[in-house]
């Protein structure tokens, strides 16, 4: 399976994910830049950490209107797997793709730190190895993951139940304590109404592999390559991928 | 030589004087060219005689460092030193500071310090994978200090993390000294495949010259002059001579200059650092023995207006000089725009040895390139110990804990040390900093030695920076083996054999012969410590003039060390990490407290001669540690440093909040006791194992000729200490929220 990690020019995540596509879970893996007008013929697009563009303007807001973001953005309408990692995240939701915004952390500082995640959707092409409940602990990297919307909108959110991933305690409980930026309903990662699109602010990327500490994060990209073998034509795997993630939407 | 079109100052004493020349160097160089300067070339040799482009005043000395060693395969004299550390990869790596500015403009000096750095390691075709940084404040109260701690840490995140090398360690320090004159020592570290390294060595007659990245602008113009001089109560006037730095450009920059260097069309390559154009196009020719001309008109300019001075000595950031191969420059220029940079030819490489400067149609500048550059003045300085060196080193008094008003014996005293800013833990500044970035990131900040895996190999490289700057006041030489092998011990304890190692040496005014022979002292101390111990000095960097109203900064040779770890399958942790392993200590302890934070911290005094440095023991004992780590005998090693065995007893047990209970009734004649458990000595080290392991640990020191005592087990919630006929027991869970909150309360956050 061939996973597109996308390069802008301040991308600095980027080889991070394409080492844990190909050197650990030994897949095809290739880069877009942030010119190109396709996303090839990749399955999976990561829109890695960093600073696109500088992140002049806003976090993501250059990025948002780069030729490859049309590539992306026909890639997601037709059901494929996009992926938003920090700054990702914050380029999916100045795209549109991700609803809500970013605002500065609360501590109006930079923070790198463990956090502890409660997963909160098991069924999504990324979480299927999981399940509701599960904590992860997992590196953030980030001065923007303060994660913003109305308050009826993160109603809407919830009630959809397209929340991905909350911080916590280590008990697994919601603690202003253990939400390192002040995220709107300690909210760590959201996906789109078809679920196929995934945006996170915490980095699996970086904890995906025993020596580094932690493999929690593993588990995001191997659910996105079971899924994406149950797609492929003539796999005999079971359907796992809801049919929401496959609709293609128009217009 | 033609008259500019636009009226230049007079070349005078008093013109050169303002410069930072001489009337000798004025006449030195009078005599090199056959007559006198104008005052764009009095501009470039200023620049290039000045102590930081030149290193006059230090060069002779630094002759002393051992430079060459099995590993290495660039000492100093390049951007950085290159060292071979296996696998087909290398080391690149090296210091330096941007003490000055950062005390001008925190954060865009301590942001510019890390993008300089990293330009010196990626121009010698290396990928930068990790940074430290050595800081040193002042008292937390003095005029300015939070504001100054708060700009350099956040400039230090704000530049590391966008371009997105992580930062895994380094140090911090406060003392007085340091009030009017803060240090930002900043390193880095690449790896390059063995033979893909470049120089800064322009040769080819004919090649073009090309210029890449930001354009030039007026700032930082004078900066290598501004960092050779002393501050004093006009120094704020000097921040318009601070650079503004652009992470994202060097990001770019960063990652077109390793694409276009991959092309094969790249004979030579430099960052413009410090004096910009002027040093970077000045020593490429020189190392290469060619000559240049360089057309001005064709620098890309931020502004119009700039005269060929300005241009000459700007210190606008991100910016890089190119010798291509003739024919192909335009393979390079196009990799640069494909990574949206600017690029434009601004001369060519000549066989004359000259640099000529062109502008306007005129040739307005003309200057013979070694004679600057290779045959710069070199000093030897009037040194002189401190006439109160005799009080500085008489044996200092050493109150008990509880006398003078301190309370709660030993543990109140443990107490009080851990909540000082200096031993508190550092946490507050190092979860600014990305430190997991480009997951190799094995051990991040706040362990004895960072560890970085090495991708694609078992092996991973261990990183340190170590210096204590009152040991290196009270006996400079003492102070300059002790960094040295302190480094090489943090090292041994994750299993790592250093491999070589870069300095930056922080001293006052050299002209002031107390301060020349510290740095003399010093360097000799260093160079003892690095041989006796097979550390080679493959790069480095000297800030003099670290001064402010004449009083000097303590001598403040920082160290970083750089060793390679042959496994990373059993790597010990600088904490215990299970309930019931043995602690055992290694080393001897002789009762010395010269100098250390005990005193310093607690009572005031700041007096004594320094823990001696036994490099033979220290060899013995790094030799001990990184066949035990070898041996996948170790669960933890942690060195007993600042603060003596109380305080590394106390830190082994905040990494995972587990306790401790150690018997020093019997231990080295019962000395760990009362103040003794807060005495220096060195080459001393704790470390646990599983029980199992105990004699071949005890086995393995006998061998080494290491001391070596079983002294209790890790476990439960209380750090307990039996010792002189009592029992000191404390919760680590209280003992550890006092040193974790110990920055941020005297921050006031």
């Amino acid at each position: 399976m061939k996973c597109g990690v996308v390069v802008f020019p301040g991308s600095n995540c980027d080889h991070d994910v394409y080492h844990v596509w190909k050197h650990v879970l030994q897949q095809d893996a290739t880069f877009l830049w942030h010119q190109d007008e396709t996303v090839k013929d990749c399955d999976l697009v990561v829109l890695p950490g960093g600073f696109a563009y500088g992140d002049y303007l806003r976090a993501g807001a250059l990025a948002a209107l780069s030729p490859v973001m049309m590539a992306v953005k026909r890639h997601a309408a037709a059901g494929g797997l996009v992926l938003g990692i920090c700054n990702g995240f914050q380029v999916l939701l100045e795209a549109g793709l991700l609803p809500g915004a970013m605002r500065r952390n609360a501590s109006q500082r930079f923070v790198c730190a463990d956090v502890w995640l409660r997963v909160e959707r098991d069924d999504l092409p990324f979480t299927r190895g999981l399940r509701i409940g599960q904590l992860l602990r997992m590196p953030v990297a980030h001065a923007e993951g303060n994660y913003e919307d109305s308050p009826e909108r993160l109603d809407a959110l919830e009630a959809a139940g397209l929340v991905a991933f909350r911080y916590t305690s280590p008990a697994g409980e919601l603690d202003p304590a253990w939400n390192p930026n002040g995220a709107a309903r300690a909210i760590a990662g959201i996906c789109n109404p078809e679920r196929n699109v995934l945006g996170l602010m915490p980095h699996p990327e970086r904890c995906a592999e025993e020596i580094l500490g932690s493999t929690d994060g593993l588990a995001i990209f191997s659910g996105a390559l079971a899924t994406l073998r149950d797609l492929s034509p003539g796999s005999p795997g079971s359907p796992a991928l809801p049919a929401a993630a496959v609709r293609v939407e128009v217009g | 030589m033609a008259s500019l079109d636009r009226a230049e100052p007079p070349v005078t004493e008093e013109a050169a004087r303002a410069q930072g020349l001489t009337a000798d160097e004025l006449a030195r160089l009078r005599s090199i060219l056959g007559r006198y300067p104008n005052y764009t070339e009095l501009g470039i040799t200023a620049a290039l005689w000045s102590e930081h482009c030149s290193y006059k005043s230090s060069k002779a000395y630094l002759k002393e460092f051992p430079t060459s060693g099995p590993h290495v395969l660039q000492g100093p004299g390049e951007n950085a030193g290159v060292v071979d550390v296996g696998h087909g990869w290398v080391a690149v790596f090296k210091m330096e500071s941007h003490n000055h500015p950062s005390f001008i403009e925190p954060y865009q000096g301590a942001a510019t310090g890390v993008g300089g750095i990293l330009r010196d390691i990626f121009t010698m075709g290396a990928r930068p994978i990790a940074c430290l940084d050595a800081l040193r404040f002042g008292e937390i109260d003095a005029p300015r200090m939070r504001f100054l701690i708060d700009g350099v840490v956040r400039g230090i995140g704000g530049y590391g993390n966008c371009v997105g090398i992580p930062t895994v360690g380094g140090e911090t320090g406060f003392h007085r000294c340091y009030n009017g004159n803060i240090l930002v020592n900043a390193f880095a570290l690449g790896i390059a495949r063995r033979d893909n390294i470049f120089k800064a060595r322009a040769s080819g007659t004919g090649n073009p010259i090309l210029y890449a990245g930001s354009r030039t602008g007026r700032d930082g113009i004078h900066g290598a002059t501004m960092a050779s001089e002393s501050f004093d109560a006009e120094s704020e006037a000097k921040r318009p001579t601070v650079q503004v730095g652009d992470p994202f450009t060097e990001k770019v920059l960063l990652e077109a200059c390793l694409e276009a260097m991959r092309g094969g069309a790249i004979v030579a390559i430099q960052d413009m650092g410090a004096a910009g154009l002027t040093s970077s196009t000045f020593e490429m020719a020189g190392r290469g023995g060619t000559g240049m001309v360089l057309d001005l008109d064709r620098v890309p300019l931020r502004e119009p207006g700039l005269t060929p001075y300005e241009m000459m000595l700007s210190e606008s950031q991100e910016r890089m000089v190119v010798v291509a191969r003739r024919g192909q420059e335009e393979q390079v220029a196009r990799t640069f725009r494909r990574w949206g940079l600017e690029v434009a030819a601004i001369g060519e490489v000549t066989a004359t040895g000259r640099a000529e400067l062109r502008w306007h149609g005129q040739r307005v500048a003309d200057l013979p390139i070694r004679p600057l550059t290779e045959d710069a003045p070199v000093y030897r300085r009037p040194a002189a110990p401190p006439a109160d060196l005799a009080a500085r080193q008489a044996p200092p008094p050493v109150p008990e804990p509880d006398s003078e008003g301190g309370e709660g014996g030993p543990l109140g005293a443990l107490e009080r040390l851990l909540g000082t800013p200096e031993l508190g833990s550092k946490d507050w500044i190092w979860h600014q900093y990305d430190y997991s970035v480009r997951t190799g990131t094995v051990v991040g900040p706040g362990a004895d030695a960072a560890v970085l895996r090495l991708k694609g190999t078992a092996a991973g490289l261990a990183l340190k920076s170590d210096v204590n700057p009152v040991y290196c006041a009270l006996d400079p030489r003492t102070g300059g083996a002790q960094a040295v092998a302190e480094a090489m011990r943090n090292l041994a304890c994750v299993g790592a054999e250093p491999v070589g190692l870069t300095d930056c040496l922080n001293f006052g005014n050299p002209e002031n012969p107390e301060v020349a022979w510290q740095f003399r002292e010093t360097v000799w101390g260093m160079a003892a410590a690095c041989r006796a111990l097979g550390v080679p000095v493959v790069s480095g960097n000297v800030s003099f003039y670290n001064e402010t109203e004449g009083r000097s900064i303590h001598p403040t040779p920082t160290v970083a060390m750089v060793g390679v770890i042959p496994s990373l399958a059993d790597l010990p942790a600088a904490h215990f990490t299970a309930a019931g392993d043995r602690i055992v200590l290694l080393g001897h302890d002789r009762g010395e407290h010269g100098g250390s934070a005990y005193l310093r911290l607690l009572h005031g005094v700041e007096q004594g001669r320094p823990p001696a440095v036994d490099l033979d023991a220290e060899l013995r004992l790094a030799r001990l540690l990184r066949r035990l780590v070898g041996r996948g005998l170790l669960a933890t090693a942690h060195d007993l440093s600042e603060g003596g065995f109380a305080v590394a007893l106390a830190e082994a047990c905040f990494g995972r909040c587990m306790g401790a209970r150690v018997d020093l009734e019997s231990v080295g004649g019962g000395r760990l006791a009362g103040a003794g458990l807060f005495s220096e000595t060195q080459a001393r080290a704790l470390v646990a194992c599983r029980p199992a392991a105990v004699a071949a640990v005890l086995r393995e020191a006998e061998e080494a000729g290491v001391p070596a005592a079983e002294i209790g087990a890790a476990g439960g919630e209380d750090l307990e200490m039996r010792s002189a006929g009592e029992v000191l027991r404390a919760p680590v869970a209280a003992l550890r929220e006092v040193w974790a909150t110990a920055l941020p309360r005297a921050l006031e956050l």
